[in-house]
């Protein structure tokens, strides 16, 4: 059956030859094109065109001659055996020899597995250079009471810069902006809409709240706001993370309302400054950025 | 000439056996054997082009005003990476092409993993001996997902810092060792130390590429030393391979198809427009778009982060488990863990442990092919439920609404999925029929008045299991057989 299953045809395929020969010959046209292209006018579509178009030529060239042009066959390979229990046995036993005449075999392997291990140890310590140890730093944030907020080019804000209806990014002044606990989210809501904790009555000065810009659940920027636009029927004020769609309650203090978050926005305590700028009236009472093991939440005193 | 070449190399190395070897090698033809391959070859080009954008791109955060070509960011503070793959796109010639060509390439790559995963695992092809193999391919699929991220989030621009956002938030999130896990990655807090994105260009281009080459090169050298498994058919056997040798046919045809490959991707590079990273300008923590949507292969990942409620688990002050790690890690590592298992758990189940060559065709294993549908309607949903925001700005349709749906569909469809295609299984499987290839059958009379029992469906192509014959593909029954 096998040596029936063999077969070689010799084809005849005058009109593939010619196909493929000029299959070759566009794909150098094509490739030319590219070279004159790249030199005169260095354009990404015609380019990709160009050379999409010789490898185009090129690959059907190729399968036509190899279905067409050259010797079609059909051949049957046996497989090798895989498993040869002799040989198996022969391996395990020159293993085996080489350890022959070991009295102490056990203090030996122990010893050997345990210098293994250190050796691996010592090896793999360096990599602690990497990164600082985490310690408190994801607890530092640049806030503390009077610093103010500035927007992107550093100008600081008054509370009517605020309006109602749109959020504001602010930043700590003086403080690097990629910091992850310096930006915030600056909303301003009617002051009968808010229903802050107890505990956090003072925090929003002539409505004016903000909160961590960096959302609790994957560390994305918080940049969306929905303002209800016609108040008996839209839903309320909610600031949103455009990465999975955690929602939260700016009027309770940044309340979860929908979404993945394991925590409450954190909300940055403000106050109004002597000389009538939107400053912090201490920092965050919380951690902020994504949460983790040690991620502080529901501080003591603060708790709603 | 071709004698004088391989005296020259047998004199020195001795490689004529091999070489002949090498040209009889037996490649059995089905379509689906060339999904690897597809993947191989885009790889090549992965590799082709990645060497090219190596030499413009610099690893730096250092900051810079942009001066250059793209007038909308004249002006702009951004980092000297973005910088370099603007330029990269605007200012050196070609190199657009070759970066998004790079781009389309990588996600061709992980689609023809993902789909040569489907038909090894549909068709029983990780068994014993193949199974060696198998764990080699997952983990590729494991290293190219990883690969693509890295690679779009070295360019630094808004895009791939929400990604690494949510990266460093996964990372914290693992249960005890997160944080200081995190800590090392990054060199610090989220965004990390100025030599982040050194170390991120050092494993996208040197230690993961490598790790791939080797696994290839062991996935190839099994697959050579193993022989391709088949589809049975006449004169197939699990002692043999039938098919067209390396020389002149298959070698030919394979080239042919390497660059079918490259000419898709290079007129997708040049012709469709991927990751315009000029439009999402450059990162800021404090800054993020809407309509988010990463590279396909990481779908999955952004949906079971969107539908995971807001769970977490504490134990007094600490936070044991964040919400982050369900959907971030946990879902991966399940996905990852079920794909690993597979073949033991098929072994217990079944308790077949015979070394298998010829393939089986989905129907002919109804448990499997069920198993398998099921959990990939489950990971489906998940990356189907990736894109909800999207959804609801196309369509309207209410976000929670949408995310309520998945979250309780997710849980269902696989079971019904596991039912239906266990029974469509079945059913195939019985009647022999093939619902691809058209109807096989004919039908007789319908007797008068509703008698039911005179419908009679005359499958006249039935086959019986032995002989299955006429699988396109396969050689035409020799003469006189």
């Amino acid at each position: 059956m096998t040596e029936d299953e063999s077969r070689r045809v010799v084809a005849e395929g005058r009109r593939a030859e010619a196909l493929v020969s000029a299959l070759l010959v566009l794909a150098s046209l094509c490739a030319a094109a590219f070279v004159v292209l790249y030199v005169v006018h260095d354009d990404t579509q015609l380019l990709g065109l160009a050379l999409g178009l010789t490898f185009a030529c090129l690959a059907v060239a190729a399968i036509v001659a190899g279905k067409r042009i050259v010797p079609q066959e059909t051949a049957v390979e046996e497989r090798d055996r895989l498993l040869r229990p002799q040989e198996v046995e022969e391996v395990d036993a020159i293993v085996r020899e080489g350890g022959e005449g070991i009295s102490r075999r056990k203090l030996l392997t122990s010893a050997a597995v345990a210098a293994g291990l250190s050796a691996g140890a010592a090896l793999v310590v360096p990599a602690a250079s990497l990164g600082p140890s985490i310690g408190d730093r994801v607890r530092e944030t640049p806030w503390s009471t009077g610093r103010r907020l500035v927007d992107r080019q550093g100008r600081r804000y008054r509370p009517d810069d605020i309006e109602i209806g749109t959020f504001y990014t602010a930043l700590a002044e003086g403080a690097n902006p990629n910091d992850l606990g310096s930006s915030l989210v600056v909303v301003r809501l009617p002051e009968e809409q808010i229903h802050l904790p107890a505990d956090r009555r003072t925090w929003a000065p002539q409505g004016i709240l903000a909160f961590s810009k960096i959302c609790p659940h994957a560390g994305c920027a918080i940049s969306l706001y929905r303002y209800p636009l016609y108040q008996p029927t839209s839903e309320r004020p909610a600031l949103t993370c455009p990465c999975h769609y955690s929602t939260f309650d700016p009027a309770t203090g940044g309340k979860l309302l929908f979404g993945p978050a394991g925590r409450a926005l954190p909300q940055l305590p403000l106050m109004v400054d002597r000389d009538g700028y939107l400053a912090a009236r201490r920092d965050f009472p919380e951690g902020i950025g994504p949460s983790w093991l040690r991620i502080e939440r529901n501080p003591p005193g603060e708790s709603q | 000439m071709i004698a004088r070449a391989v005296r020259y190399l047998d004199e020195r190395v001795g490689t004529s056996p091999a070489i002949k070897k090498a040209l009889r090698y037996v490649f059995p033809d089905h379509w689906s054997f060339l999904l690897g391959e597809i993947a191989l070859y885009a790889f090549v080009v992965l590799v082709g082009t990645g060497v090219f954008l190596t030499f413009w791109y610099e690893p730096s955060t250092a900051h810079v005003t942009y001066h250059g070509q793209y007038e909308p960011l004249q002006g702009l503070s951004m980092s000297k990476a973005y910088e370099s793959v603007v330029d990269i796109s605007f200012a050196v010639p070609a190199g657009l092409l070759i970066r998004q060509t790079h781009h389309w390439a990588a996600d061709v790559f992980v689609v023809a993993i993902v789909l040569h995963l489907v038909r090894v695992f549909f068709t029983g092809a990780f068994r014993k001996p193949r199974d060696v193999n198998y764990y080699v391919g997952v983990t590729m699929l494991a290293l190219a997902v990883l690969e693509g991220y890295l690679g779009y989030s070295m360019v630094d621009d808004l895009l791939s810092g929400m990604g690494l956002a949510i990266g460093y938030s996964v990372a914290m999130s693992l249960p005890v060792v997160g944080g200081p896990l995190a800590f090392l990655l990054w060199g610090g807090e989220y965004p990390g130390a100025s030599s982040f994105l050194t170390r991120l260009l050092v494993v996208h281009v040197l230690i993961i590429p490598v790790a791939l080459g080797l696994l290839i090169a062991v996935h190839l050298a099994t697959i050579v030393r193993q022989h391709h498994s088949q589809f049975p058919g006449p004169g197939r056997t699990e002692r043999n391979t039938v098919g067209t040798p390396l020389w002149p046919g298959y070698a030919l045809r394979s080239i042919g198809l390497l660059l079918a490959v490259a000419s898709v991707l290079v007129l997708l590079g040049g012709l469709i427009q991927i990751n315009p990273i000029w439009e999402w300008g450059p990162y800021a923590t404090f800054q993020s778009t809407n309509g988010a949507q990463p590279d396909w292969y990481l779908g999955w990942l952004i949906g079971a982060l969107r539908l995971m409620p807001p769970w977490e688990l504490h134990f007094g002050d600490v936070t044991l488990i964040p919400a982050t790690f369900w959907g971030g890690a946990l879902f991966p590592l399940a996905v990852f863990a079920f794909l690993y298992s597979w073949p033991a758990l098929e072994r217990r189940l079944t308790g077949d442990r015979r070394r298998h060559d010829l393939l089986e065709r989905p129907r002919d294993n109804p448990v499997r092919t069920a198993v398998g549908a099921a959990f990939a309607t489950w990971v489906f949903v998940a990356f189907v439920a990736g894109s909800t925001d999207r959804v609801f700005v196309q369509l309207g349709i209410a976000y929670t609404g949408q995310v309520w749906f998945w979250r309780v569909f997710g849980w269902i469809a696989p079971f019904a999925i596991f039912w239906l295609v266990k029974r469509v299984c079945e059913e195939l499987k019985r009647t022999e029929a093939h619902p691809l290839r058209g109807w096989s059958g004919a039908i007789a009379e319908l007797g008068r008045g509703g008698d039911s029992a005179g419908y009679t469906a005359v499958e006249q192509s039935r086959e019986s299991p032995g002989s299955r014959v006429g699988r396109r593909g396969d050689p035409p029954p020799p003469p006189g057989a």
